[in-house]
């Protein structure tokens, strides 16, 4: 018996699949559909939550996040059904956090004031870039101007605001980006997202790339420098990152995003979710069936799972360090320790220190600056050695 | 029995490709020795690998009954044997087998060093040579120019050469009418004589054991019969005796003059010496024929399995393979950098690959290969002789005198426009040149060159700085002195054995310079950065820097992402035990090869 999630937190995950339109970079389980059944989704979504609240009675909710695909497309009313249904199945905590990913358009914006009623404290929004030739060019449909003034609604509606930025993207220079991420920080409130543009596969960019197109897209020596910049003017201006992209004030960092970080359990609901849950001690992986249509008729008939399977300890392990080197405190040993006794070989952390790629102290063990910007190298050593 | 006077023993001599398996076959169909719808291409080259590249690794006979125009049929026996210059040695001796040779030359390319080589083989052990001129249904074939091409190169008459297509059939019976009107019978034998048999060669056959190629000089041999084998002393009841027509034919004796085979239960063909005489246990023949030194491997390698698990399954694999090819010799290897393993001697490079090969594809085991690598001779400096195979266990230079490298002379024909590029080539790899002649628009180069610089990739760069139009042919001619200095490679400041090399003091510095910035391409970045080094003893003559890995992390991962961005790394982890670890670096399998190819 564990009720190791403790140690993270609970947190609920909604998916909400459909977008106005596909970027060309994303692999986010996103759909482009004409009329959606708002109310037929919103009783859905409820149902799957009660189903969940049912399995883990007594728990107290830290977060609601609101993620896609496109959540700004909700109505009100809807995000409405889905909170109802969470207030009725667990406790809240007091100061709740409650996120809506958003698009900056106006016609998105026109509902933020109706979020706020429904209980939204949060908003994301996906800025991404902050000239019109970049945004045109990964596929959004906003302008830098429209994005602006969706902002400032947002600020004006919202305790709290965040923004996404992707850069590193084609020919791109450091120069570029800099002039670019001190007009952001200039902009900013209490957290940003920087990510780099990542080329996945099945996205249109993906394919262009495999193709030999999309050139001048930075090498790893470019990216390097992009990235060390970043972590410099954020720190200087007072948002350090809490987590590879993720940057804060000091305590105004995304606590739904914690909760996995710290390998917390979360419920996940709507296409695509996944869920990590501790149902009699044991922590369970949950996988919604992914396609729009799909799921409505599994959550309608009974359940929205595809699959549901039982993790065993050094899996959990390998899932805790893999999240939990992410964030600037590391990961606990101890914790590590009871989910695969003897998993960690200590000559394997001896070795990654003695290059400067990880700290240790007697509870804990994290990855330094330079081992941050490696990561994968360093969770590849780590993880155990399958046969 | 046949007489004597109706047996015609030979064998056909060509470079690569100009025709001799495609002769072969046309000789055996036109004979009715092979039914019609039994009949596919390259008859003789029966194992796959000798099918898949064209090449013939072991001699093969076969008997076609021929009814010649006098009136009279003719047993002829044809030993067809390896072609390639690894087999140099083996074909010498097959050759004694026989009176005569066909010389097949492609009339599209006139005469290539292997046609030289192999003629010339043919001369010294007496034979008659009947040259055919092939593929002359090609428009671009030119007999009269090769012909020319054959009288001033290798100097024997071709004014009655055979004009053949062997592909469409042409001239096909005039060459039947050749041999036997050309070549001689065999030299007189006398049936009533003690056995007197020649072992021309032996090989494995996975259902019915070793199996003998002999060729009867006096007596008979008898399904039965005790016999002894003169070397080796070894004793057989024969189980079986046969001819090849080509399938393996029984008969009832095999008489003076003929070539046939032999199955006596023999294990192992370690257990024959190829050249041996076959005689009856109770009646022997009084003296033995000379008999042949047994080849010796020139090139050496290692070889090791990638998976480390698979070493004892490689033990048995090389075992048997060794059992049935004596020509290869092998001893365990340890390796820092590569594990547990064998040192193997081969005939030579394409020896290797085919030997390689088989352990890869019929026994399963995938294999790390290292630079192949030449016999130094080491004398201390009482003149005291040591021969070293693996670079790795070179001594300490103050305890050496000097050392000396086997040297080969090298025959490469070229067109004229790329002369220039292959005597740059040759230099490079320290060449003495020794001939330079012009045949019907061709260069003929011969050089004196040292063996270490050609087992490795001269045969690629040749055929890619002619664009093919190369041929190329060597044969040893003996060890001499140079400055040679034993090479290693620091990999992260410790010497990686595997690729420990010997060079020539003066080119120390070029290839430790090429080595260097080739393992810089090859090593994947690591988090931390790794020097590559090539020194002389603690002297270091080449240096680069592979620097550290900047950035490899995952912009995004939330909550949906847990298990597949796991099963990612996981898969990375799974590539990377392809690699050796080697200290804290990782070494991809290809770099221990890759890193040697020379590209200019
Ligand atoms: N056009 C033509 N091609 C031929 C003739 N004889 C052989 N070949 C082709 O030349 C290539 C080499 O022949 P092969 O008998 O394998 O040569 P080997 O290496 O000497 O045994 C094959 O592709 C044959 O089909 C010929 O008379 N005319
Ligand atoms: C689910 S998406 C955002 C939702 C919202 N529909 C939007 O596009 O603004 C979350 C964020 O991931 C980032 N993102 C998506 N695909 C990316 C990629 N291929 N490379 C880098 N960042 C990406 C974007 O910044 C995006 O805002
Ligand atoms: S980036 Fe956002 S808007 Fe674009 S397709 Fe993905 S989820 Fe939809
Ligand atoms: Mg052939």
């Amino acid at each position: 018996m564990s009720e190791d999630w403790r140690e993270g937190g609970f947190a609920l995950y909604v998916h909400w699949p459909f977008c106005e339109a596909k970027c060309p970079y994303c692999d986010f389980n996103s759909h482009v559909v004409a009329n959606v059944d708002q109310d037929r989704w919103a009783r859905a979504l409820a149902a799957e939550i009660a189903r969940s609240a049912a399995l883990t009675p007594g728990r107290v909710l830290k977060s609601i996040f609101f993620g896609g695909g496109t959540p700004s497309l909700m109505k009100p009313e809807t995000v409405e059904t889905v909170l109802r249904a969470a207030r009725d199945g667990w406790t809240w905590a007091n100061d709740i956090e409650i996120t809506l990913e958003a698009n900056p358009r106006s016609v998105e914006a026109a509902r933020f004031q109706g979020f706020a009623s429904a209980g939204v404290n949060r908003v994301s929004l996906g800025v991404q870039a902050l000239n019109d030739a970049d945004l045109r060019r990964l596929g959004r449909l906003h302008s830098a101007a429209e994005a602006q003034v969706a902002f400032d609604t947002a600020r004006d509606t919202f305790d709290r605001v965040s923004f996404d930025l992707i850069y590193a993207r084609q020919n791109q220079t450091l120069a570029d980006w800099e002039t670019e991420l001190r007009s952001a920080l200039a902009l900013a409130v209490d957290h940003m997202s920087l990510y780099q543009l990542t080329i996945e596969p099945g996205t249109a960019f993906g394919a262009r790339h495999a193709a030999g197109g999309l050139r001048g897209l930075p090498d790893e020596d470019l990216a390097a420098d992009m990235y060390e910049l970043t972590q410099a003017l954020c720190e200087a201006a007072g948002y350090p990152a809490y987590e590879v992209s993720n940057h804060a004030r000091p305590g105004a960092e995304s606590r739904h995003n914690l909760v996995y970080w710290h390998y917390g359990d979360y419920v996940g609901v709507g296409p695509g979710a996944h869920g990590r849950v501790t149902i009699d001690g044991r922590k369970h992986a949950t996988e919604d069936w992914t396609a729009p249509g799909k799921w409505l008729e599994a959550a309608e008939a009974g359940s929205g799972h595809r699959s549901v399977a039982e993790l065993d300890g050094p899996t959990q392990a390998g899932e805790y360090m893999l999240m939990g080197l992410r964030v600037c405190e590391g990961v606990d040993i101890d914790r590590l320790e009871r989910m695969a006794p003897g998993g960690i070989a200590q000559e394997k952390l001896a070795a990654l220190q003695d290059i400067g790629v990880l700290w240790k102290e007697s509870t804990r063990f994290g990855v330094t600056a330079r081992g941050r910007m490696v990561l994968n190298a360093v969770v590849t050593e780590l993880l155990p050695d399958q046969d | 029995m046949t007489p004597l006077s109706r047996i015609r023993n030979f064998s056909i001599v060509a470079h690569i490709d100009h025709g001799k398996s495609t002769l072969a076959d046309r000789l055996i169909q036109l004979t009715g020795t092979v039914a019609e719808r039994d009949m596919k291409d390259q008859l003789l080259d029966a194992m796959d690998i000798e099918r898949e590249r064209g090449i013939t690794i072991k001699a093969n006979t076969v008997r076609i009954d021929y009814p010649a125009k006098d009136g009279n049929t003719y047993v002829l026996n044809l030993i067809d044997t390896p072609g390639h210059v690894d087999f140099a040695y083996e074909v010498a001796r097959s050759m004694q087998a026989v009176e005569g040779s066909l010389l097949v030359v492609d009339a599209t390319q006139g005469v290539e060093a292997q046609t030289l080589a192999n003629v010339y083989t043919a001369i010294d052990a007496d034979h008659e040579i009947v040259p055919v001129l092939n593929k002359v249904d090609l428009p671009a074939s030119d007999p009269d120019r090769v012909r020319e091409q054959i009288e001033d190169v290798i100097g024997i008459d071709a004014s009655e050469a055979c004009l053949i297509s062997a592909k469409t059939g042409v001239g096909i019976p005039d060459v039947l009418e050749a041999i036997v009107n050309k070549l001689p019978p065999p030299d007189e034998g006398d049936a009533d004589k003690p056995l007197k048999a020649m072992l021309v060669d032996s090989k494995y056959d996975q259902y019915l054991g070793v199996i003998v190629i002999v060729r009867v000089i006096d007596g008979t041999l008898k399904k039965g019969d005790r016999i002894r084998m003169m070397k080796t002393g070894g004793t057989y009841d024969v189980d079986d005796v046969g001819v090849y027509r080509p399938a393996m034919t029984a008969v009832e004796s095999l008489g003076p003059g003929e070539i046939g085979y032999l199955n006596a239960s023999i294990k192992q063909v370690r257990d024959t010496r190829v050249g041996d005489t076959i005689t009856h246990e109770k009646k022997p023949c009084e003296t033995a024929l000379p008999g042949f030194k047994p080849s010796v491997p020139v090139v050496f390698c290692g070889l090791f399995p990638v998976d480390a698990n698979d070493f004892e399954d490689m033990r048995d694999a090389i075992e048997k393979l060794a059992l049935n090819d004596a020509s290869f010799t092998y001893e365990m290897e340890t390796s820092a950098a590569l594990g547990f393993g064998f040192r193997c001697g081969f005939l030579g490079l394409l020896h290797l690959e085919v030997i390689r090969d088989r352990l890869e594809r019929e026994y399963g085991i995938e294999l790390i290969t290292t630079a192949p690598s030449v016999i130094y001779h080491l004398y201390t400096k009482d003149g005291e002789r040591r021969d070293l195979h693996n670079p790795a266990d070179m001594p300490d230079m103050t305890t050496v005198g000097h050392i000396e490298e086997p040297r080969i002379k090298a025959t490469i024909m070229v067109p004229d426009e790329y002369l220039g590029d292959v005597l740059k080539l040759c230099q490079e790899r320290r060449g003495l040149q020794m001939d330079l002649t012009y045949v019907g628009g061709r260069a003929m180069a011969v050089y004196d060159l040292p063996l270490n610089e050609v087992v490795f990739d001269f045969y690629d760069r040749l055929k890619s700085v002619t664009k093919g139009y190369a041929s190329f042919d060597y044969e040893m001619i003996g060890y001499r002195e140079d400055n040679l200095v034993k090479m290693s490679i620091l990999v992260n400041d410790e010497p990686v054995d595997a690729l420990a090399m010997m060079v020539h003091r003066d080119r120390a510095e070029m290839r430790g310079r090429a080595m260097c910035e080739k393992l810089k391409e090859l090593i994947p970045r690591h988090m931390f950065k790794i020097p590559i080094q090539a020194a002389i003893g603690a002297k270091v003559i080449a240096r680069e820097t592979l620097s550290a890995m900047r950035k490899d992390v995952t912009a995004k991962c939330y909550g949906g992402d847990a298990s597949r961005k796991k099963k990612l790394l996981e898969k990375q982890k799974a590539g990377k035990k392809k690699m050796r670890q080697f200290g804290k670096v990782e070494i991809p399998q290809e770099a221990f090869i890759s890193a040697l190819k020379m590209d200019s």
